[in-house]
């Protein structure tokens, strides 16, 4: 059981499985910065508080239902809970987009339903995923191996926002689209880079790719 | 790099702001004088009677711009800001490193060497473009000199000797400043620093630059979450922005020194346009003081490849810039702190 200080938002696990470091960034270091693609998602999400939406062939569905778990020590909401008039309980994520190469959409739906049990103290086998590109649901089944995953995901962002320290940063393609690139700085933060090597090239009017120079190693002896 | 944007000044007495969908709307007497997109502002400054609706205050919160509320006269009585900005984990780390006096030395050097490396890039310059009419010779040999002092700052342990080094680098610097002038030369003499009051031309041009700068980057330490009063080569003193006052360091000789060179070398600012008061002091009039804003202004817009990030920016993002490259090495993710060094 978890303390409510300690709980995780749920959105953490997603960012989690996007790039560590941008979980951090946002969750540790409070980073935020909004680009094309954030706004988009804000405005798709952004509806008044949690109401009924609609009833319709035997299906009550709620909007932006907060949800938590005391065991998992996570705390979000949820886009639309489905009650069933057959007492069955059905979550729906909403996406911009299409379906991602990764399990991040189906992890953050799962903890969803994680928590709606623990609150509820049913069992939810399904969900679906709304993609706004596709205009089409993906029904996502909540077996032992995505719950595994789920909970092994809760767990390691936990460490990870507990330990304080935001891991260091690992530049490659999906870089370019993070909207978080200008306050991440992946290419200049990357292992490897080192500051002593661009002071030892710029005060010898180089570049920093041939800074052979003592400087790199040791600070110790400089040739004038 | 996240982009640069504006300043909205009210001075309008009466004005009244709000808020309509993304926007921010003045009024005056009930009727509309202006529209800006919210999105396009870092902040608001309201002069003297001017008023603005709790939701503006909200929204502009969220949207990380901040509003200050000055008197008619300047005086600054209070802000408004959002709680984004701040990190407690960066904050604490930085006050670590400022009680260590060694991890504080470390830093110190690397502001000085910034200065130092920018100081002689400013002689250089002067030396490439006015060669034949300026004491070539003097300068040459401080650029030698400047030269070695950066080398050796990297390797300088104790804050005294990092201290001691940058006052004899600033002495050197400010021996040949005027030099460094071309024309107007029995108008702008420069006879060394003086601040409290400035006392001659030349002075009271860097006094006022140096001021804008130290509010930019002031505001650019706050934005990247780190508290600007706690410095490594200045210490605590209250009412001081000490870090502030480190991270100018680099960007004196490339946002202000040089700059107060070119208005008075091209002509752009003139005798006539400062007065002398009764006790000395040398105070500029409202016509310099634009045509100084507007080159400011003007500088800050040109774009440069940043030596670190190796990326375009503007001369304006480079407090900005700085400011995160400091963070993120106190977070621990470059090995020191890289100093802005101008070619």
């Amino acid at each position: 059981m978890y303390d409510e200080a300690d709980y995780i938002m749920l959105s953490a696990l997603q960012h989690y499985l996007y790039c560590p470091r941008q979980c951090a960034l946002i969750h540790l270091e409070q980073v935020w910065v909004e680009n094309r693609y954030t706004a988009e998602g804000r405005v798709l999400h952004e509806r008044s508080d949690s109401r009924e939406v609609g009833r319709q062939r035997g299906i009550r569905a709620i909007r932006t239902l907060p949800l938590a778990s005391a065991r998992l020590g996570l705390s979000g909401q949820a886009d639309v809970v489905e009650f069933h008039d057959d007492g069955s309980v059905f979550p729906v994520e909403y996406k911009r987009g299409r379906p991602k190469k990764n399990r991040c959409d189906e992890v953050q739906l799962c903890a969803q339903a994680l928590c709606l049990e623990e609150m509820l103290a049913l069992s939810i086998p399904s969900g679906a995923l709304y993609y706004g590109e596709k205009r089409r649901r993906q029904p996502v089944i909540f077996n032992a191996e995505l719950r595994k995953l789920t909970e092994s995901t809760i767990a390691r962002v936990h460490a990870l926002l507990q330990g304080g320290t935001t891991p260091p940063a690992d530049y490659c393609r999906k870089c370019d689209q993070c909207s978080l690139f200008s306050a991440c700085l992946p290419k200049s933060c990357t292992t490897g880079r080192s500051v002593r090597k661009y002071l030892a090239a710029m005060l010898r009017g180089t570049d920093e790719k041939d800074a052979e120079h003592p400087l790199c190693n040791n600070a110790g002896s400089v040739p004038q | 790099m996240r982009k640069m944007l504006n300043t909205l000044y009210v001075t309008t007495q009466g004005a009244y702001l709000n808020k309509e969908g993304e926007t921010v709307v003045v009024n005056v007497e009930r009727e509309t004088r202006l529209r800006l997109p919210i999105h396009t502002l870092s902040s608001i400054v309201c002069f003297g009677q001017v008023s603005c609706s709790p939701f503006l205050l909200g929204h502009c919160a969220e949207h990380d711009v901040s509003i200050s509320f000055m008197t008619g006269y300047g005086k600054f009585m209070a802000r408004v800001t959002g709680p984004a900005a701040g990190n407690v984990l960066l904050r604490r780390e930085q006050y670590r490193r400022a009680d260590d006096l060694a991890a504080s030395a470390r830093l110190a050097r690397l502001f000085v060497l910034g200065k130092v490396a920018n100081c002689r890039t400013v002689m250089s310059r002067a030396l490439r473009d006015h060669g034949p009419k300026i004491d070539a010779e003097g300068i040459e040999r401080t650029v030698g000199k400047f030269g070695t002092l950066a080398q050796r700052l990297l390797r300088e342990e104790g804050l005294d000797d990092i201290r001691g080094l940058e006052g004899r680098a600033a002495n050197d610097y400010f021996g040949l400043f005027d030099h460094l002038i071309v024309a107007q030369k029995e108008d702008f003499v420069f006879a060394g620093r003086n601040r409290r009051p400035p006392l001659d031309r030349v002075n009271c041009l860097l006094s006022f630059l140096y001021s804008l700068l130290y509010h930019d980057v002031r505001s650019a330490l706050e934005s990247v979450g780190l508290d600007p009063a706690v410095g490594f080569l200045h210490r605590d003193r209250p009412g001081r922005m000490s870090l502030a006052l480190d991270l100018m360091e680099e960007f004196r000789p490339v946002l202000a020194d040089r700059l107060a060179l070119s208005l008075v070398n091209l002509g752009q600012v003139k005798k006539n346009g400062f007065r002398i008061s009764e006790s000395g002091a040398v105070i500029m009039d409202d016509e310099s003081r634009k045509t100084l804003l507007v080159e400011y202004q003007k500088r800050k817009q040109v774009e440069i490849e940043h030596p670190f990030l190796k990326e375009k920016i503007p001369i304006g993002m480079l407090p900005f810039a700085q400011a995160q490259l400091l963070s993120r090495h106190l977070r621990g993710d470059l090995d020191e702190y890289p100093p802005f060094i101008w070619r």
